[in-house]
C-alpha cells in the first residue's frame, strides 16, 4: 500500500516570493526519507507540498510536478481533500482536538469524514492505531479522557496514531520530535523504525543524529543567502551523506561548520 | 573565568541592603478607617453632605497612606501605595452607583412582585385593580426570541465568513468596516428602519411585534459578528490543519473541529448580546408599540414589552399613581433579573462546552 513520490522541478511560492527552487527528487516506497538544513531554507514548506496542505496558507502556490506512484498531485481535476486521506501529516507541535477524548481524537479521521464505522471495527482502529503509535498502554484505561490531558510526548504519539488509523499511504513528519523530551523522542524513533514496513515516511529534521537514526535516504536543504529560495543540495542514501557527501556545503553542515 | 587573585572580603558598604523598613501589613486598614472616621465626624457631627464626607475621606486616604509610606518605606514604595490607594477608591467609587441602584430596585420592586403581578395583564385595569406584566413578559420573550432566530445565524454565519474563508481580502474588510458601522447604530434609528421597512409592506401605522424583532437583531447581528469572530480567531490553525491534514473538507473542519472547540465563548457572546438588546425601549416604541392586553402573535398587532411597559407606568402612571409607579419598578427589577439570569447562564453554559484538560 506504501507509495513512491517523484518530484520534479518543483517551484514553491508564497505569492510572488519563491520559498523553494528547483528540487527533483525520488522518494522511495517502504522507506525512511529525511530532510535536514538549517532555518528557513524550505524543508517544511517542500513537505507541506507534498499533501498540498502548502496551499492552506492564503496566496500559496506550486509550480511543477509531483507525482505519486505516477499520478500527479497538481493535475486541475485533483481534489486536496483526497490526496490528504492518501498523505498523512504529523505536526511540529502535538495539535490533539481539544473537545474530543483520546478516543474520539484517534477516530477524528475516520468519524470527521463521515464513515459509519460499527462500534467493534472503531474499538479495533482505535486499539490498532494506538498501539501502532506505541501509546496503548498508557492510555488504554483512559480512552475517554481529554486528549489534552496526555504529556507532549504522549499527545505527539496520539496525533500520529490519529494519522495512521486512516491507514494514509505516506506519512509526513514535520520535525515531530522538536518539542519532546529524550524519552518520548526515542519512543516516536522506534515508531517510524515500526512504520517503515508498511508505509513511506518523510521527516523534517533539526536533529542530525535523528536524521542519521532514522532515515534510509537524506535530502539536505540550504538558501544561498537571506531572501533567496531554498534549494535541494544534496540526496542521496543516508550513509554516503553523513560519511562522504558528495557536496562540501553538506559537508560542512553535517560537521557543524555552519548552520 | 577564575582569576588568581584572592577575593577581598566584603566589606559593609559593598553589600546590598535587601531589607528595609516596611509599614506593618494592617497600614491600609488603619488609614481607610481613620479616613472613614474623619468622613463620619464631617458627616453626622458638623453636618456636611454625604458626598463630600466621602469625597474628603477619599482624598485624605488617598494622601495620607502615600506620605506615611514615604516617611518610613522611601519614595519607591510610597508610588506604589498611591496607585494601589487610587486603584481602591476608583473601584469604590464604581460601586456605588451599582449598589445604589440594585438598592433603589430591590427597595421599590419587591413590594410590587406577586404571583398575581405574573399572571395578570393591564387589560382594563383602573385605578387601585390589581394588574401585571403577564403581556409585557410574554412580548418580552418573544420579540427577544425571534430577534434571536433571526441574528444568531446570520451573525455566525458572517463570522465564519469573515475568519475562514475572507480571511483579510476586500469584501471582509468591508463587512468589518460596516459591522463596526454597526455597531455604534443608534437604536432609535434601528427601530425607525424597521418601521420604514415594515411600512413598505404593510402601509403607514404597522405595529406588530415582529418588527420589533427586526429592529432589536439590527442592534445584536453587530454584537453576535464581533464576539463570534473573536472566538474563531482565537482557535489555532494548527487544529485546522490537521484536520486538513486528516483529508477533512473544510466545512467538516468548521462545523465539527473549529466550532465545538469554540462553543463556549460563542455561546457567551450570544447570551451577552440578548442580554444588551433585552432592555431596548426605543425601537419597540416605534413598531411593536404599547398595549393593554396579552398578545402572543408576533405578526399581528400591537405587542407590549417590558422596557415600554416600565416607561408607559412611570410616565402615564394614571389615577391614583402608586400602583402604577410601583408597577413601573417591579417590572424594572424582573427586567434586570431576567438579564442576571441570562449572563450567570452564560457563564454556565460556557463552563459546560469549554474544552476540557482534565487528566
Amino acid at each position: 500500500m506504501a507509495k513512491s513520490i517523484d518530484v520534479s522541478d518543483l517551484d514553491i511560492y508564497y505569492g510572488d516570493f519563491l520559498a523553494v527552487q528547483g528540487v527533483n527528487m525520488t522518494i522511495r516506497a517502504r522507506a525512511v526519507t529525511a530532510f535536514i538544513g538549517p532555518s528557513g531554507c524550505g524543508k517544511s514548506t517542500f513537505l507541506r507540498s507534498l499533501n498540498r496542505m502548502h496551499e492552506v496558507i492564503p496566496g500559496a502556490r506550486v509550480e511543477g510536478k509531483v507525482l505519486v506512484d505516477g499520478q500527479s498531485l497538481y493535475e486541475p481535476g485533483v481534489d486536496p481533500v483526497a490526496v490528504r486521506r492518501q498523505i498523512g501529516m504529523v505536526f511540529q507541535r502535538p495539535n490533539p482536538f481539544p473537545t474530543m477524548s483520546i478516543y474520539d481524537n484517534v477516530l477524528a479521521g475516520n468519524r470527521l469524514n463521515s464513515k459509519k464505522l460499527k462500534k467493534s471495527a472503531a474499538d479495533d482502529i482505535v486499539e490498532k492505531s494506538l498501539k501502532g503509535a506505541n501509546l496503548w498502554n498508557e492510555v488504554k484505561d483512559r480512552l475517554g479522557k481529554p486528549g489534552m490531558g496526555l504529556s507532549g510526548g504522549q499527545q505527539q504519539r496520539l496525533c500520529i496514531a490519529r494519522a495512521i488509523a486512516v491507514e494514509p499511504q505516506v506519512l509526513l513528519m514535520d520535525e515531530p520530535c522538536s518539542a519532546l523530551d529524550p524519552i518520548s523522542t526515542a519512543a516516536i524513533e522506534d515508531l517510524i523504525h515500526d512504520l517503515k514496513s508498511q508505509y513511506t515516511i518523510v521527516i523534517v529534521t533539526h536533529n542530525m543524529q535523528q536524521a542519521a537514526r532514522v532515515s534510509d535516504d537524506t535530502g539536505f536543504f540550504n538558501l544561498k543567502g537571506a531572501g533567496q529560495p531554498g534549494h535541494l543540495v544534496e540526496f542521496n542514501p543516508t550513509e554516503k551523506v553523513f560519511a562522504n557527501p558528495d557536496n562540501d556545503s553538506t559537508e560542512a553542515y553535517i560537521s557543524g561548520r555552519f548552520g | 573565568m577564575t582569576t588568581l587573585e584572592k577575593n577581598p572580603t566584603p566589606t559593609e558598604s559593598d553589600l546590598l541592603p535587601l531589607t528595609g523598613p516596611r509599614l506593618p501589613t494592617y497600614a491600609p486598614a488603619l488609614v481607610a478607617v481613620a479616613a472613614l472616621a474623619l468622613g463620619g465626624v464631617l458627616w453626622l457631627v458638623l453636618g456636611s453632605s454625604v458626598a463630600l464626607s466621602a469625597f474628603v475621606a477619599a482624598v485624605v486616604f488617598v494622601v495620607a497612606l502615600p506620605s506615611w509610606s514615604r516617611a518610613v518605606e522611601g519614595s519607591r514604595s510610597a508610588v506604589d501605595r498611591l496607585v494601589a490607594a487610587l486603584v481602591w477608591v476608583a473601584l469604590l467609587f464604581a460601586f456605588v452607583p451599582l449598589v445604589s441602584l440594585l438598592w433603589t430596585l430591590l427597595d421599590k420592586g419587591l413590594p410590587a412582585l406577586s404571583p398575581e403581578f405574573f399572571t395578570f395583564s393591564m387589560r382594563s385595569v383602573f385605578g387601585d385593580a390589581q394588574g401585571g406584566i403577564y403581556h409585557a413578559l410574554v412580548g418580552t420573550v418573544l420579540i427577544t426570541l425571534a430577534a434571536t432566530l433571526i441574528s444568531v445565524p446570520i451573525g455566525i454565519f458572517t463570522a465564519i465568513y469573515l475568519v475562514e474563508y475572507g480571511a483579510g481580502n476586500r469584501v471582509a474588510k468591508t463587512i468589518t468596516f460596516l459591522v463596526d458601522v454597526m455597531t455604534g447604530i443608534p437604536s432609535i434609528v434601528a427601530g425607525l428602519f424597521a418601521y420604514a421597512l415594515f411600512v413598505l409592506f404593510f402601509g403607514p401605522g404597522v405595529r406588530m411585534g415582529f418588527g420589533g424583532a427586526v429592529a432589536l437583531s439590527i442592534l445584536m447581528i453587530p454584537v453576535v459578528v464581533r464576539s463570534t469572530e473573536e472566538m474563531l480567531k482565537l482557535v489555532p490553525d494548527e487544529l485546522r490543519e490537521a484536520a486538513y491534514a486528516l483529508g477533512v473538507p473544510k466545512w467538516r473542519t468548521i462545523t465539527k473541529v473549529v466550532l465545538p472547540t469554540s462553543m463556549s465563548g460563542i455561546v457567551t457572546g450570544v447570551t451577552l448580546a440578548i442580554a444588551r438588546v433585552i432592555g431596548e425601549t426605543a425601537p419597540l416604541l416605534i413598531i411593536a408599540g404599547k398595549t393593554d392586553s396579552v398578545n402572543f402573535n408576533l405578526f399581528d398587532e400591537r405587542m407590549a414589552t417590558l422596557p415600554v411597559f416600565i416607561y408607559y407606568s412611570y410616565t402615564q402612571p394614571g389615577i391614583p399613581a402608586a400602583p402604577g409607579y410601583e408597577r413601573a419598578w417591579g417590572a424594572a427589577l424582573v427586567l434586570i433579573a431576567i438579564v442576571m439570569i441570562l449572563n450567570v447562564l452564560a457563564r454556565l453554559i460556557g463552563k459546560a462546552f469549554a474544552p476540557k484538560t482534565g487528566r
